[in-house]
């Protein structure tokens, strides 16, 4: 039959992929479909800042880093597809900012010893790094962003939330379920009324949740969304006249985009975020000087400073001083992903290395070992003024519910290494 | 010269019936079987399980069962995400061990299924849910068959997402396939051999078509066929219209659940319903079996190639080959599958399935088309 020849001509093509002495970071991004608006800027910073690092430092320890860009749209079909085509280049750590790929990638990448990074997305509980040995979420999961905000309202109402009404408008996917459960804890610990409104994908539709929004009128509405999910709540808040500074998204729900859409409206909505907002940091005189002037930027280069730019930033600079990490513990310019591994799990970030790259306090300093992928949790958060258009850090990074979290995170990650057979241990 | 019926004698009725009676193309058919069995596990590696071969073998068994339905019988149907998602889940309950609970308390607990039992239960458990939604299909027709089936679609997404015992009350509502092996071998988990889990979706592949090719010629195909042509025709010379309408629903879901199942178990590895079985992957089989060609075995298997092969072969060219940016690359993705789609309906209305016959009957007269 014929379709057998084609494929075979198909795959012969892709056996020839260039193995070069390079550190070989891949960008499972996605420039199309109903999250591009987040994914564009994410993949740009990603690939800027290793851009800056070969142009300015000669690369990581005297090694060039290169980029290697697969489209996934979001998808976990297309996730699986580029996660193996990557595989050949020999990536050392897979970012797939997609939390329905990333439980795909778990198994998959602890069986092919490639550590993964998933920065404030992803399964929570891989904070457990004695269960999952390659996965990290550090610096902040979606607990801490619950946690969080509801620390954040505490501190607005003298550390008492007893009688207040809190609704949770989530996507509907393993993303927006993640926070329900540290939520329905919180309502018990402080005593507020827990409300669930899930909005299915993509989220253009929600006038339903809203009328109930307007019709239970709950103190505060916290949003787990993503893509255009966030801009038509944002939108929808402002139709029912939601007190904007009342509304709190985690940190996928809080960019530009969001926010745009609703003009004036939008004004004092909210946003967490565990790492800095805005251009004003050195770092940026260095990708104008050596990536933008250099004609390098990735994408279109109009995303510099955005939100979700900054992010994919921080998580190139994270990936880039753990591949330095490991070079030191194992003593080799050229690492492979097991010894990035390695350097992920001994990752540390202090004020001085941040303030020696150009970004100081631009995130939370933690510590990453062997037992704990995730950090400390620390966050902070944001609000958006429509009249400048910038997002500005209102309440520094804090610590979150750490007891509550932990035991949460313990219960999951024992469920899981029961199912899969794992003994705990720190390898 | 190829395809030459000359000299080819059949003897006996069952030569005569033969799915392929023509030498070359039985000698073809077993040359293909041969190396998809012999030579291909030998020489694949995990991109070529997991990017191509899976989705295509996979897709392949979902192209059969809707072509049953939409091309054979002639109801259409955009349930195929609601239906493949019954199959992933009952597999999953299946091989985890289904949970019975009354008022609050375990009653018992089922025995956890071997992994290919548990995607057969798949199969079996997606043939009643689709005779039920096929119910309606006795009274209403056409495009509102259609508005009934995307009710389904709806429903059974919205019901996997609401329903926590269907995902074993995990947090995430996600449902990820433990590691399940067969006659020692793993089939299921991060750690399976790329062989392994391409000969076990095979055999369901080649199994599943089989079934599916005797099953339409036989007297249910030619009584499904009937209905389609004209249902009140069929009814007067005595095809029972609930019979053959559900028997092919049954037939249909049947092949759509087992392919669910293998999408969940051994090709994805977990899954979130709204994301894998959406509305997306209703059309997008139903688009491989027009494209394929309705109402042929062959062109399911044309229509899972070509949708599945073009956009990685468009992927391949444009990125790796010519180094464009990986957004242009998948935005021409789009472009190219749609005007193929268009052009396919306009040039060849029946599909690839035509074009290989066409071709077939321009070979058996090579060289001397007079």
């Amino acid at each position: 039959m014929t379709f057998k020849l084609t494929s075979m001509a198909v795959a012969a093509v892709m056996t020839a992929s260039p193995v070069l002495a390079e550190l070989v970071f891949p960008s499972m991004s996605y420039r199309t479909g109903p999250y591009a608006a987040g994914g564009i800027p994410f993949a740009d910073g990603y690939a800027d800042y290793f851009t800056l690092l070969n142009a300015r430092y000669g690369g990581i320890g005297g090694v060039m880093t290169s980029v290697p860009e697969c489209e996934t749209a979001y998808n976990t079909e297309k996730g699986v597809e580029c996660y193996e085509s990557l595989k050949g280049s020999g990536g050392l750590v897979y970012q797939p900012l997609s939390t329905g790929i990333t439980y795909q990638l778990i198994p998959k990448t602890t069986a092919d010893d490639i550590p993964m990074h998933t920065m404030g997305y992803g399964r929570t509980s891989a904070k457990n790094g004695e269960v999952f040995t390659h996965t990290f979420n550090y610096p902040a999961n979606y607990w801490d962003g619950a946690s969080g905000a509801i620390n954040y309202l505490l501190a607005e109402n003298d550390g008492d939330l007893s009688g207040k009404k809190i609704a949770l408008v989530y996507h509907n996917s393993a993303y927006g379920k993640e926070p329900i459960r540290t939520l329905t804890e919180l309502s018990a610990k402080h005593g507020f009324t827990f409300n669930e409104m899930p909005v299915d994908h993509p989220g253009q539709e929600q006038k339903s949740q809203w009328l109930q929004i307007r019709r239970d009128r709950p103190d505060y509405v916290i949003m787990y969304g993503w893509g255009v999910m966030n801009q038509v709540a944002i939108q929808e808040a402002a139709n029912i006249r939601f007190p904007m500074e009342n509304f709190i998204g985690v940190w996928w729900s809080g960019s530009e985009n969001d926010v745009l859409a609703a003009g004036d409206a939008a004004d004092g909505y909210k946003a967490l975020t565990f790492h800095g907002v805005g251009r004003d940091f050195p770092i940026f005189d260095d990708i104008q000087t050596y990536v933008v002037d250099a004609g390098n930027a990735a994408g279109a280069g109009d995303q510099i400073g955005t939100v979700s730019y900054n992010r994919g930033m921080y998580a190139a600079m994270l990936a880039a001083e753990a591949a330095k990490t490991a070079q030191e513990i194992h003593g080799v310019a050229d690492i492979t992903p097991s010894q990035m591994r390695d350097g992920m799990a001994a990752l540390e970030i202090t004020e001085e290395k941040m303030a020696a790259l150009g970004l100081p306090n631009f995130g939370p300093s933690f510590k990453v070992s062997c037992q704990n992928h995730g950090g400390d949790g620390m966050v902070g958060m944001t609000q958006w003024d429509a009249s400048t258009q910038t997002w500005s850090l209102i309440s520094d990074f804090s610590p979150t519910d750490s007891e509550l979290i932990n035991a949460l995170v313990a219960e999951d990650s024992a469920a899981y290494a029961a199912e899969n057979n794992i003994t705990p241990e720190c390898k | 010269m190829f395809y030459r019926e000359a000299g080819d004698y059949s003897t006996t009725y069952a030569q005569d019936q033969q799915t392929f009676p023509i030498k070359f193309d039985r000698y073809r058919y077993y040359v293909v079987l041969f190396i998809a069995i012999f030579v291909v596990p030998f020489v694949i590696n995990d991109y070529w399980v997991n990017a191509l071969l899976l989705p295509f073998l996979i897709y392949a068994i979902a192209a059969l069962g809707l072509n049953i339905l939409v091309g054979y019988c002639g109801q259409v149907s955009l349930g195929t995400g609601g239906f493949m998602a019954v199959g992933a889940y009952s597999c999953y309950k299946f091989m985890t061990g289904v949970d019975i609970w009354w008022g609050g308390e375990l009653l018992f607990r089922l025995p956890e299924f071997n992994i290919f039992f548990s995607v057969i239960m798949g199969g079996i458990m997606t043939a009643f849910v689709g005779v039920l939604f096929g119910l309606p299909s006795l009274r209403i027709k056409g495009f509102y068959l259609a508005v009934a089936t995307l009710a389904a679609q709806f429903f059974l997404v919205w019901l996997f997402n609401r329903v926590s015992w269907f995902y074993n009350y995990s947090a995430s509502g996600q449902i990820s396939a433990p590691e399940r092996d067969l006659f020692g071998i793993l089939i299921t988990g991060p750690s399976v051999q790329p062989w392994a889990a391409y000969l076990f979706c095979l055999v369901f592949t080649i199994i599943s078509a089989y079934i599916a090719r005797n099953l339409t010629r036989g007297a249910s195909g030619r009584k499904w066929m009937a209905i389609r042509d004209m249902d009140i025709a069929a009814e007067i010379i005595g095809v029972n219209p609930l019979r053959a309408k559900l028997t092919a629903f049954m037939v249909s879901s049947f092949f759509i659940g087992i392919s669910g199942a293998l999408f969940f178990a051994v090709y994805l590895g977990a899954v979130e319903v709204g994301e894998a079985f959406g509305i997306q992957k209703s059309f997008l089989v139903l688009f491989m079996i027009i494209i394929g060609g309705l109402g042929s075995i062959f062109g399911s298997f044309a229509g899972a190639a070509f949708l599945v092969l073009l956009p990685v072969a468009l992927k391949v060219v444009g990125v790796d080959w010519l180094g464009w940016p990986t957004d242009i690359v998948a935005h021409l993705q789009l472009v190219i599958v749609g005007a193929l789609i268009i052009v396919f309906l306009i040039a060849e209305p029946h599909g690839i399935n035509q074009l290989w016959r066409v071709a077939k009957e321009k070979l058996r007269l090579w060289p001397f088309p007079h």
